[in-house]
């Protein structure tokens, strides 16, 4: 079975490729969770390059509606032509847009579709993607015509947790929460990240990242995908790994902290930390 | 088959169904978890459990599920020969621990003695200061703290190491039975919130009528909906004092996340146990109490009404007339309560204090028989069984 793996790029736990391949093989939609910045919609990306089928995303907004990504019916630029007497008119196939789950289900090739942060939306839209996602087909009213997949895409759906999802939609999602990963995977995601990257810096920059996650009370901890930015800046520098040794005398605040810390109330407190080392020292 | 396993969970409270079970058993059909419990754990995870909250009950479900079946394959340490044994040990002892051993009556009387335990031993076991297993203080085992310690195969043993993928228990940060904040707080008042439209026709509704314009072919033609209304209107009441103030923290949590979330939100004091006046302002409890007959005419039955408060007091309090702690109260505490249900139909008592302590507390069971059955804890589960309750 041509299966998804860890790949040079991409660090996936084993009970990540389990779940992803029991989506694949099953044709289930799988469901994503996990702390913003640990490579959730990166996942659709290399899933969809592990089995090399084309990726389409869908980036769900507030207002996003499900039926937006079935088909939206263009009824403001028929009545424009309708004024304007074009013959366009007369065929309503004209004004209708197909959506993404539209393109995904007329795809002669089988291809990754990604939903993404499905939690932004209302509350309901799950629900209205129940069929759609079960089946695989849809109908469209305009038209009186059902569009049904001709092969059944892979479906990934990424969740920030904002809102709860109806127990109905995840009865037929398989589901992954990925977890921060520890130190071990964390030196192999930057390995894989940064091949050439200087070991000594590696690590001092892991320990920094790791201590400045354990500072108590911070609004955003850092996640992967800071660290991973903050290395390239590092790296960028050419700094030396001394300026991020620290000491149970003195903590350091870290170089180019601005890609580790996103808000003031973090810098802040990580700033008051060091200064109470640093007087205690 | 394994369906013990979803047996098992429904009853721990985990809602897996049967279309998730059928889902299981067709990925184990083809091939996804090839004869390898680590991967089945792993589908099987992915298939049943839709909630990061409930990994961590998921695992313990698992482990007990399958607690008889790990030792199928691998190493069985009654199966160690002796010999073995004492090379392992020669070279895992430092001389000055070699010297140690002497103390315990020489390394074959260690060997001796392991076999009788061995004998002995019968399942898997952990800490502890006599039997084989790991982190005890028995001189066999591993990562034990005995300095005449026997390491008995801890990187031979892979086995060991699968068992542990679920007994490790990782996600109990997650468990949503433990802990609230102000958030968590928050998703589930949400529940509370209904929209519903009512009334007349009054604003524009600018797609319908774009709509409808259109397929009237340009002819315009105007469309309306009803203004947009929360209808959830909540009634709180909150504990204050004395032996709520453990729990005030938690109270005030609730009360913040609460605020944000209704436009109708009307909250009223009281001590202990709802009697016949309440308060708006605790500085000035005497000076400004309101009586309760006030607020229940003033509020009609459309509110839901939410206690808040520890339920421990004196079962005087609830059910004898002038039990009241704090001044002379004509009627009992239990008549208050009891107006207050019949007048409001949807009503819940949320309790801070954790439910499985609640059995040992009288007067909280009391209040509970009051409330019939309607008292939930303070957790995110808690208030989401109660606002289920409220808008059913």
């Amino acid at each position: 079975m041509a299966g998804f793996r860890s790949t040079d790029k991409y660090i996936a736990s084993r009970d990540l490729e389990v779940a992803v391949n029991a989506a694949v093989t099953l044709q289930r939609p799988l469901l994503v969770k996990g702390e913003p910045g640990t490579g959730k919609t990166v996942l659709a990306h290399e899933v969809a390059a592990a089995l090399g089928r084309p990726l389409i995303e869908w980036h769900v907004k507030s207002t996003t509606k499900a039926q937006q990504g079935l088909y939206e019916y263009d009824a403001v630029s028929r009545l424009r032509d309708g004024q304007l007497g074009d013959p366009r008119v007369h065929d309503i196939g004209n004004y209708i847009v197909r959506g993404k789950l539209w393109e995904a289900f007329e795809s002669d090739e089988p291809v990754v579709v990604l939903i993404d942060e499905v939690d932004k939306a209302d509350i309901e839209f799950p629900n209205d993607l129940l069929l759609e996602l079960d089946r695989m087909q849809f109908f469209v009213y305009e038209t009186r015509k059902t569009i049904k997949a001709k092969q059944r895409p892979v479906v990934i759906i990424t969740s920030n947790n904002e809102k709860e999802l109806p127990d109905a939609f995840l009865r037929r999602c398989f589901f992954h929460y990925i977890r921060f990963p520890d130190r071990e995977t964390m030196e192999k995601i930057v390995q894989a990240h940064f091949p050439d990257i200087r070991n000594d810096l590696a690590r001092e920059a892991l320990n920094v990242f790791f201590q400045v996650r354990d500072v108590p009370g911070l609004k955003k901890k850092p996640a992967t995908s800071e660290l991973l930015d903050w290395l390239k800046l590092l790296m960028v520098e050419d700094l030396s790994p001394d300026v991020l040794r620290s000491n149970e005398k003195q903590v350091v605040i870290p170089p180019l902290h601005g890609a580790l810390l996103k808000n003031e109330q973090d810098v802040h407190l990580f700033e008051r930390l060091a200064f109470l080392a640093r007087r205690n020292g | 088959m394994f369906s013990h396993l979803v047996l098992s969970l429904r009853t721990a409270g985990l809602p897996a169904s049967i279309t998730e079970w059928l889902t299981l058993m067709a990925a184990m059909k083809a091939g996804i978890a090839d004869y390898n419990i680590d991967d089945f754990y792993y589908l099987a995870r992915a298939t049943l459990v839709k909630d990061e909250r409930h990994l961590d009950r998921f695992d313990r479900v698992f482990a007990q599920c399958f607690k008889g079946l790990e030792p199928a394959e691998g190493v069985k340490v009654e199966d160690l020969p002796e010999e073995w044994l004492r090379k392992l040990a020669e070279k895992l002892l430092t001389p000055e621990e070699m010297a140690k051993i002497q103390s315990l009556g020489g390394l074959n009387a260690i060997m001796e003695r392991l076999k009788e335990l061995l004998a002995e031993q019968k399942g898997r076991h952990q800490g502890g200061s006599k039997w084989i297993g790991t982190a005890g203080t028995s001189p066999f085992g591993a990562y034990g703290y005995n300095p005449e310690g026997v390491r008995i195969g801890q990187d031979e043993s892979r086995h060991r190491r699968a068992v542990k993928v679920w007994d490790r228990r990782e996600f109990k940060d997650l468990d949503d039975t433990i802990e609230l904040g102000t958030r968590g707080m928050k998703l589930a008042l949400r529940r509370l919130r209904r929209f519903a439209r009512q009334g007349a026709a009054t604003e524009l509704d600018l797609p319908d009528t774009i709509r409808s314009t259109a397929r009237n072919a340009g002819t315009l033609d105007l469309k309306m909906i009803p203004e947009r209304h929360n209808t959830v209107k909540v009634l709180l009441l909150l504990d204050i004092g004395g032996s709520m103030d453990d729990h005030v923290k938690a109270t005030e949590e609730l009360f913040s996340a609460a605020r944000s979330e209704f436009k109708h939100l009307e909250y009223y004091y009281f001590h202990n146990f709802p009697y016949e006046r309440v308060w708006k302002n605790n500085r000035r409890r005497h000076e400004e109490a309101i009586p309760t007959w006030q607020v229940l005419r003033t509020y009609g039955p459309d509110y839901k009404l939410v206690i808040v408060g520890d339920a421990a007091m004196s079962p005087y309090e609830i059910t004898m007339q002038g039990g009241s702690v704090e001044h002379y109260n004509d009627e009992a505490g239990a008549v208050w309560l009891d107006r207050m249900l019949s007048h409001y139909r949807r009503a819940a008592w949320l309790n801070p204090t954790p439910k499985n302590s609640w059995g040992h507390v009288r007067s909280i069971n009391m209040v509970n028989d009051l409330m019939e059955g309607r008292m939930y804890p303070l957790t995110l589960t808690g208030i989401d069984e109660m606002t289920r309750d409220l808008s059913r």
